[in-house]
């Protein structure tokens, strides 16, 4: 079939035919050299001139649009019968079909393809052409790559965004207990009152293998800061919210909370962070925020905290002297103590068994400038645990109350959260404000992180690594949450590295016993010198020698100095003029 | 019709041999030796599979045919002898 258009126009609607015709060739314009106008130039010999003989190309971008997907089944139902065959009623498909057998042509092609089909079968149980002849060496192989000369790297997974057109940071992550499927993601606005106003106070629980939309949304009163789930029921959470109170929501009865605490008996602040603890019945937790205390709850009943503590160093219950919590720390394996660290950059370690509130917090560690945003022990040995806060890392020593054991150094961009890898004792992973994420292996490198990523333009908030030590999730100030894979090298465990890290951190504690001895000596010896000195100083004089006596000598002493420096000057410059006039008189 | 069935007999006695399908051009199952709703499946799917193949064999070179299609998946291996009337499917699971 031809495709055809047919322009028609009248010839007399063209217009007239034109005549072509030669003439001379005419002048229109002479420009003649104007010697006015090159005065004005300047002739330059030699030139520079760079010329290239390559294509010209043109740099463009192109992003495709989002895309939706989404999986669906398809419904296979019989098809094909001829008009007169009712697929539904059985005699007529089995006449239809012993009819079809009878054929001749049936009979020939079926022999035909069953000798092909043979042939093919035969084959297949004569020889596994797959089979893998070389797997062993492959192994060994790759074994050897792995441990020398893998580079560590961290590949994106899938980028969970927030769904409302207000961006809200993503503040805290959990990991599903089983399965490790499903991620919960807590969004809230955490800049002091400046949350606009139509911000949504959803949380998600997204399933890591459908980016696109949520598999179920929490419906809290306020933004929720801080949400766990039970690791005894997986299908419990427990959120902390913006204003202080505490819900927890079941799974199975959708995004209202079950219950919320009473707001009377709740925090005064956002609960930063909410923990559960190994009960039998599992229904414990405990929670701390910004306004001093630790609470502790029964979810069976909300109205009311099981237990209290205000983080009072003077062991007085007075709220008004407490130190602010921003991280809570606990270890199944060890029941009885927790951790809590503070936003004046100490780490409180408590006992939860003491008989009295005062005897609750046991001691104190220092070294921090800056509110302390993540607190984990090691899996491996729980007597080091990391924390996180202004612009370091830390690992200190249980033991240790002065100073921590190993450190980071100081970075460029404020540290946000970090957690240790639950496969390797001597890997922990760390976010910071310039959404870079670093993995640092303490065995392999001190200085620097062994691995760092930059997984987005704005800060990371939050950070949590799945059981399985391969996954991580991390969140982001826009409400990203991005899912990275981490290579094998850093997540299978090297040979003898548990022995190794114990070496390593012993090595370190020793040499923090030995400093903190040192500085000890060097203290008491100063004290009894000055005691001494003071003793001097009170037989010859009267009074003991102030501080501002001593400021008083040391600025005299100073002013001496300079004066003696300006009057060596002075003299200089005489010195030279005499010269000066010499050299002149001599001319 | 006894050469057939011995035929096939014979097919299904083979090592690892999971089951046989014989659907028409159109894509009716005639026999088959797996229960019905997966014979349903298999020959709907199967039978626009082996369509759409031997249009690209035709289309490569038009003087080619099609004449076996083996489909090697993790699980285990469709075998399809294409005809011009009639399809012979065999499900196999290889030898190890």
């Amino acid at each position: 079939m031809e495709i055809v258009y047919v322009y028609v126009k009248k010839r007399s609607e063209f217009g007239r035919p034109c005549y072509f015709s030669d003439r001379p060739a005419e002048l229109h314009a002479d420009l003649l050299p104007d010697a006015a106008l090159a005065a004005t130039f300047l002739a330059r010999d030699p030139c520079d001139v760079g010329a290239q003989c390559a294509p010209d190309v043109s740099e463009h971008e192109v992003n495709t649009e989002r895309f939706e997907s989404e999986s669906r089944g398809i419904n296979h139902v019989e098809g094909g019968w001829p008009k007169d065959v009712n697929p539904q009623e059985m005699e007529q498909t089995i006449r239809f079909r012993k009819k079809v057998e009878k054929d001749e042509n049936y009979m020939n092609t079926i022999m035909q393809l069953g000798t092909l089909m043979e042939h093919s079968i035969k084959q297949n149980n004569a020889i596994d052409i797959y089979q893998e002849y070389f797997e062993e060496e492959d192994e060994e192989d790759e074994e050897e790559v792995t441990d020398a000369k893998e580079q560590p790297a961290a590949k994106t997974i899938n980028v969970f965004r927030d769904p409302n057109e207000v961006k809200r940071t993503a503040s805290s992550l959990s990991w599903h207990p089983d399965g490790n499927h499903k991620l919960a993601v807590a969004y809230s606005c955490l800049e002091f009152q400046r949350a606009p106003k139509d911000m949504s106070f959803d949380s998600y629980i997204w399933d890591i293998e459908n980016p696109n939309r949520p598999e179920l949304t929490l419906k809290p009163v306020s933004p929720l800061v801080s949400l766990e789930y039970n690791p005894k029921d997986s299908h419990i959470l427990l959120g902390g919210s913006y204003n202080g109170q505490i819900a927890y929501w079941d799974t199975r009865k959708g995004g209202q909370p079950v219950e919320m605490s009473a707001i009377e008996h709740s925090h005064r602040d956002p609960v930063y962070k909410v923990i559960w603890l190994q009960s039998k019945t599992g229904t414990d937790a405990f929670s701390t925020s910004t306004d001093g205390q630790v609470l502790w709850w029964d979810i069976r009943k909300m109205s009311e905290p099981t237990e209290r503590l205000v983080l009072d160093l003077s062991r007085k219950e007075n709220l008004e002297n407490a130190l602010t919590a921003v991280s809570l720390e606990f270890e199944p394996t060890m029941p009885t103590k927790f951790m809590v660290g503070t936003e004046q950059g100490l780490v409180v370690s408590c006992n939860r068994k003491a008989k009295t509130p005062a005897e609750k917090i046991v001691c104190t560690y220092s070294g921090h400038h800056g509110p302390i945003y993540a607190l984990q022990r090691n899996p491996f040995f729980p007597k080091y645990f990391l924390t996180v806060a202004d612009w370091t890392a830390r690992i200190w020593s249980e033991d240790i109350k002065e100073s921590s054991i190993m450190w980071t150094k100081y970075h460029m961009a404020y540290l946000m959260d970090g957690c240790w890898s639950p496969v390797r004792p001597s890997v922990f992973f760390t976010v910071k404000m310039d959404g870079t994420l670093d993995a640092w292996d303490f065995l392999f490198k001190r200085n620097d992180p062994t691995l760092s990523v930059k997984v987005c333009d704005e800060a990371l908030c939050s950070l949590r690594v799945q059981d399985n030590g391969r996954l991580l999730a991390c969140g982001s100030q826009l409400g990203t949450a991005t899912l990275l894979e981490i290579s094998p090298g850093l997540c299978t465990m090297q040979r003898n590295e548990k022995t190794l890290a114990t070496a390593m951190a012993e090595r370190e504690a020793k040499r923090e016993k030995i400093l903190e001895a040192r500085q000890r000596e060097m203290r008491l010896k100063e004290r009894s010198r000055s005691e001494q000195s003071k003793e001097d100083e009170s037989r010859e004089l009267d009074g003991e020698v102030t501080t501002e006596d001593l400021v008083a000598r040391a600025e005299k002493d100073f002013f001496q100095i300079v004066e003696a420096e300006l009057k060596k000057m002075e003299k200089d410059k005489e010195d030279e003029k005499e010269k000066e006039v010499c050299e002149e008189k001599e001319c | 019709m006894a050469e057939v069935e011995e035929t096939l007999k014979r097919i299904q006695s083979q090592k690892g041999v999971q089951g046989i399908i014989i659907i028409n051009a159109e894509g009716i199952p005639i026999k088959s030796t797996l229960d019905n709703s997966s014979t349903v499946q298999y020959a709907g799917l199967l039978h626009q599979l082996v369509m759409k193949t031997r249009s690209t064999v035709r289309d490569l070179d038009p003087q080619n045919d099609l004449t076996f299609l083996r489909v090697r998946s993790k699980k285990n291996e469709i075998m399809i002898a294409p005809d011009k009337d009639y399809f012979l499917i065999v499900i196999q699971n290889p030898s190890d």
